[in-house]
């Protein structure tokens, strides 16, 4: 079976995180960059099923020349190879864009499964398996807390509010996994060494046939305009309970009219 | 006046709408004449015509047929798609759930239009503010390309009744072989609960490791329970097996923006903020002074939960009489 597995760099979301005041786009030179957490569990699951069904896990990602230490986490877990596709036109690009780079990728691939995180935690917008099936014309199995895959046929418990949809599609498909499906594996030292030589194959969007001028900031389909810190809160009450904590909290509650 | 097409999420309990449409319907209204979508069995929309009307649409478009729900996602996108094709709207707004922007992400694929997701305010020139990086910073956007897709984030805007004229139209379902794609063979639910749900509650108290144990959650449940309130958790809570992951507030879990938020035992981690600080009135109890979810707190606490919760639930059930 092969299968594909898309992993983001993202600013760390631990560290304080920011716009370029330059041209409004993610600054990734004010926070370290790391993989977004998500899609190690996506990796995870992809190696899941490899061990399964056999055959091989291709990392793919889009994004500037140090997202190759995203693919190296990926490849030291357990992935097989890479492709990379870094560009300076991608720069900036909204994520309608780079749904249609990702799908030009993978037009250029051979896969029975997509996985990907169910959300990155730079945009959090939760779409990109959602554009990429209906670019690819494949099922999206999104939002996936389990996944088996059987006769050419892919089953997703998809997490709900308070439960969960029973999910089905025919291969190939793409699947979003959330941090309840798994529990990823520590790269061992062994696969930490391995990785070094697996392979990466860079492309450029010459390279997928992806008009450049399609791409990137100035032809993006949405912009931001402006941007401001959110005004801090002003410190607020801070009582230590002596024994009528509680009352002061009630009170407090009442003041704002909430009981 | 300008037709906006608002895609109605209807409840999944049965009756009428999600609070989250008249919400979408109430922020469409900046950019025109809101036009309600129902996608969904026979029957939904009869259901769900009194409040579309009471909250401002003009015309319900009604595309019923058994079809659609059994699919995910990409049906009510091709409806939705058929409409911008016929209508040519001005707009499209979708409650922001996880499969409205999904929803919106297919639409926008298919009608070559960007889309801006989980919008806090849509102004009346289409420039929408949302909230980037954990509520640290707010940003202004706008869509530059085909018609804009919008998603509203819950509990963002205020639903105010505009009463309108709810005038039906049908609209043919004929779903192509793409939107069979992916078969929802069941909807499984778990955890029945009467409280009110996570995201669209107006009050939420939420619990952390400091409750110490998935017994002593029952403290947090009370005071929420009092208050009329969704129970939520961090995820040190959730990891530790003291509450189900679907209830988790924060980066990988839920983005709540409730009028007040209580953090009982939560040290208050960035990726926690994530998903609560930009509620309206924040509370906190935590015995570590030092804790800095103080920072972002209104009203502050310092002391053990364990007494001062169940102090404070007798309180305000008390007053309640
Ligand atoms: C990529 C990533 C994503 C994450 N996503 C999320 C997320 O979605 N949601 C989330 O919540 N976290 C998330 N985290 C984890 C986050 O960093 C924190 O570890 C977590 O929020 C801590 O939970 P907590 O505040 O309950 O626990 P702690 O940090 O351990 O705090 C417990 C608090 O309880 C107080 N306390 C203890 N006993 C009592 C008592 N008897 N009375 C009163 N107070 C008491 C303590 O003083 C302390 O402040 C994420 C982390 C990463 C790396
Ligand atoms: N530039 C990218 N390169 C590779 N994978 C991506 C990229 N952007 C998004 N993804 C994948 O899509 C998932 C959802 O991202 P998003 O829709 O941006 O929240 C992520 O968890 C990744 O697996």
């Amino acid at each position: 079976m092969d299968i594909v597995v898309l992993v983001k760099q993202v600013p760390d979301s631990g560290s304080e995180r920011n716009l370029d005041p330059a041209d409004n786009t993610v600054a990734r030179g004010s926070a370290d960059n790391v993989v977004n957490e998500i899609d190690e569990y996506a990796v995870e699951e992809a190696l899941v099923l490899k061990e399964a069904h056999g055959g091989e896990v291709t990392v793919l990602t889009v994004g500037p020349e140090s997202a190759s230490d995203a693919i190296r986490k990926a490849l030291s877990m357990g992935a097989d190879k890479a492709v990379h596709v870094v560009d300076d036109a991608i720069h900036g690009s909204c994520a309608p864009q780079t749904s249609a780079i990702l799908a030009a990728a993978l037009g250029q691939m051979s896969y029975d499964v997509v996985l990907c995180g169910a959300e990155s935690t730079d945009g959090q917008l939760s779409v990109m398996p959602a554009l990429l099936a209906e670019r690819l014309g494949i099922p999206q199995l999104s939002g996936a807390r389990k996944l088996t895959v059987e006769g050419g046929v892919a089953r997703v418990e998809r997490q709900t509010d308070g439960g969960y949809w029973a999910l089905e599609a025919p291969l190939p498909a793409i699947v979003s996994t959330w941090d309840t499906i798994n529990e990823p594996r520590y790269p061992s030292f062994k696969g930490i060494m391995a990785a070094k030589k697996k392979p990466v194959e860079k492309k450029s969007l010459a390279d997928l046939g992806v008009d450049p001028a399609t791409v990137g900031l100035a032809s993006a389909t949405s912009q931001v305009l402006d941007f401001s810190g959110r005004p801090p809160k002003g410190a607020g009450v801070k009582v230590t309970d002596e024994g009528d904590g509680a009352t002061a909290l009630v009170d407090f509650l009442a003041g704002q009219k909430i009981v | 006046m300008a037709e906006v097409l608002v895609l109605v999420e209807l409840n999944p309990a049965g009756e009428g709408v999600r609070k989250t449409t008249l919400e979408a319907l109430t922020a469409a209204r900046a950019l025109g004449e809101p036009s309600a979508v129902v996608v969904g069995g026979p029957g939904s929309a009869a259901a769900a015509k009194a409040q579309l009307a009471e909250y401002g649409a003009a015309k319900v478009y009604v595309a019923e047929s058994e079809e659609v729900d059994q699919f995910l996602v990409a049906p009510k996108a091709e409806v939705l798609a058929q409409l911008v094709a016929d209508k040519q709207p001005a707009a499209v707004v979708i409650p922001s759930s996880p499969e409205g922007k999904e929803v919106a992400g297919r639409l926008a694929i298919k009608t070559g239009s960007g889309f801006l997701t989980d919008v806090t305010e849509i102004a009346g020139d289409g420039t929408a503010t949302q909230v980037a990086f954990a509520g640290a910073t707010i940003v202004h956007s706008k869509v530059t390309v085909g018609t804009p897709i919008y998603t509203v984030r819950g509990n963002s805007v205020t639903p105010e009744p505009a009463p309108a004229a709810a005038e039906e139209e049908t609209v043919a379902v004929s779903l192509s072989e793409a939107a069979k794609a992916t078969r929802v063979v069941d909807r499984v639910v778990e955890q029945q609960s009467s409280r009110p749900e996570l995201t669209e509650a107006s009050i939420v108290v939420s619990g952390g490791r400091g409750v110490a144990s998935a017994e002593n959650f029952s403290i947090i449940e009370a005071l929420a329970d009092s208050l009329g309130a969704a129970v939520g958790a961090s995820r040190a809570a959730v990891d530790s097996g003291y509450y189900p992951h679907t209830f988790q507030v924060g980066q990988t879990g839920k983005t709540v923006s409730p009028q007040l938020y209580i953090a009982v035992g939560i040290s208050g981690a960035i990726q926690h903020r994530a998903g609560m600080q930009t509620s309206k009135t924040i509370v906190a109890v935590n015995k570590d002074p030092e804790a800095p979810i103080f920072e972002l707190a209104d009203f502050g606490v310092v002391g053990d939960l364990n007494t001062v919760v169940p102090q404070a639930t007798g309180a305000i059930s008390a007053r309640k009489g």
